[in-house]
């Protein structure tokens, strides 16, 4: 074995574990912050009882999720049913492989980033059908449908936003993106205008392809009981619920470092910064959904369809013409 | 080729841990006895009137179709996105052709009622 195999083996191993174990503990503490949060919006203090100020509320949540009969409908496909939980785990977690949390610390340095963010991230899709058909329930059945059409439709304004800071950067790499707004401006803040804008429409497709309100119809429990998750129970159903919130959390970890300028940042260290940004995201995520309400799903679809794909399409054109003729703009 | 290798450690820690989650639930967690009951599709305590057989919009094979056509576009958009600084002037015009044959497109999909949800 030569020794770059060798080094990039121990490297894999170390930052990925603690990738992985990083992101599941600020979900726990999201979860804790989540519903503390949501209870001080609506005149309650959330949890109180688990711990000091309800902190182990998430652990004594997954203890009890565990402990909970595994059920597999009659006449489900056993085989797709089990996989799709773990597939959905898997490839959320596996998108932050690619975050750069600083300069240094950065799981998997890929040339291609991007493509690799928005691969990972369009696989989804295919644990989130694989539940949805074979659950054998038509109301998983639907939720599923209704979830592929929402994260296909708002894959495209996705991959128009993410290719605003690539055209601006010159770079397919998310760290290169990040150490190109080092040197020059974060991208919200200059170039103003297809900038600012494209982390708007970011957001809007990050919420909707993890399912957030106001995009949460896959899962509208007044009319789908609980979307492609009504099947499942303890582990699988925690498989899924966790998926969720670590999508959320790499989108705005993708988010903070494409737009803001990931571990760029004054007086304190670069990880500090990274994990500020990212967090600050995350929570901008819960306010707005224990502020909104839910679309339906005509009105969605025309979001998409008929006002962020074609801004999408112009703001890749002024990135291009910034960087083309600004004089001495983004070169 | 070296970087891709931490890549795939980090997917084998994600299933590592999975596999962890799974293992826990399977001893912490009570047996599923098989009563005939209890496997029942969940219908909100009613009786069930069937599983996934139910017939879907063609509405979602539309949507389906028009991401395929789109997300291909952001594909071949990315290459020219990297090389952009090096094309100067004629990869501008250029793509600004490609996007406005796609805008076309879209103009064509949007007349046609494709994009209209009720209908």
């Amino acid at each position: 074995m030569n020794p770059a195999t060798q080094s990039a083996l121990i490297h894999g191993a170390v930052y990925g574990t603690i990738v992985c174990l990083a992101v599941l503990t600020s979900i726990a503490m999201g979860i804790w912050f989540e519903r503390k949060f949501a209870g001080r919006m609506q005149s309650r203090i959330g949890p109180t009882y688990t711990g000091p100020v309800g902190l182990l509320q998430p652990v004594a949540d997954v203890v009890k999720l565990l402990q909970k009969e595994d059920i597999i409908p009659r006449d489900a496909d056993h085989a797709l049913f089990n996989l799709a939980p773990p597939l959905a785990a898997i490839f959320s977690l596996a998108a932050a492989a690619v975050v750069p949390f600083s300069a240094k610390v950065i799981s998997a340095d890929l040339d291609v980033g991007v493509v690799y963010i928005l691969g990972v991230g369009g696989l989804m899709v295919v644990p989130t059908f694989m539940a949805g058909w074979s659950s054998n329930n038509k109301f998983a059945l639907l939720g599923g449908m209704r979830a592929i059409a929402q994260s296909v439709s708002y894959g495209v304004p996705l991959v128009l936003a993410t290719m605003v800071p690539v055209v601006l950067a010159g770079s397919l790499s998310v760290s290169g993106i990040v150490d190109w707004q080092a040197t020059h401006h974060w991208f919200a803040v200059w170039p103003i205008l297809p900038g600012l804008p494209a982390f708007l429409l970011f957001y809007l497709a990050m919420l909707a392809e993890s399912n957030r309100i106001p995009f949460d119809i896959p899962e509208a429990e007044s009319e789908l009981v609980a979307g492609i998750t009504t099947e499942y129970t303890g582990a699988k159903f925690t498989l899924f619920y966790m998926a969720e919130y670590v999508h959320t959390m790499v989108g705005s970890a993708v988010a903070a470092a494409l737009f803001f300028g990931g571990w760029d940042g004054p007086f304190a260290p670069g990880l500090h910064w990274m994990v500020l940004k990212t967090l600050l995201i995350f929570v901008s995520v819960y306010w707005v959904r224990w502020s909104l309400v839910r679309f339906r799903s005509d009105q969605l679809m025309d979001l998409c369809w008929k006002r962020l794909t074609p801004l999408g399409l112009g703001l890749v054109f002024l990135a291009a013409a910034f960087v083309q003729y600004w004089p001495g703009g983004a070169r | 080729m070296s970087a891709y290798v931490p890549m795939f450690l980090l997917f084998a820690v994600a299933a590592t841990l999975v596999a962890a989650f799974f293992l826990l639930s399977t001893y912490m967690g009570p047996r599923n006895k098989g009563e005939p009951e209890h496997n029942t599709p969940y219908e909100c305590g009613s009786e069930s009137s069937g599983g996934r057989h139910i017939r879907l919009s063609a509405k979602f094979y539309l949507t389906a179709i028009l991401f395929v056509v789109f997300d291909i576009e952001g594909v071949f958009l990315y290459p020219w996105a990297v090389k952009f600084r090096s094309l100067g002037l004629a990869g501008l015009v250029e793509m600004l052709g490609f996007l406005a044959v796609l805008v076309v497109g879209l103009v064509y999909v949007w007349k046609k009622g494709a994009l209209e949800w009720e209908k």
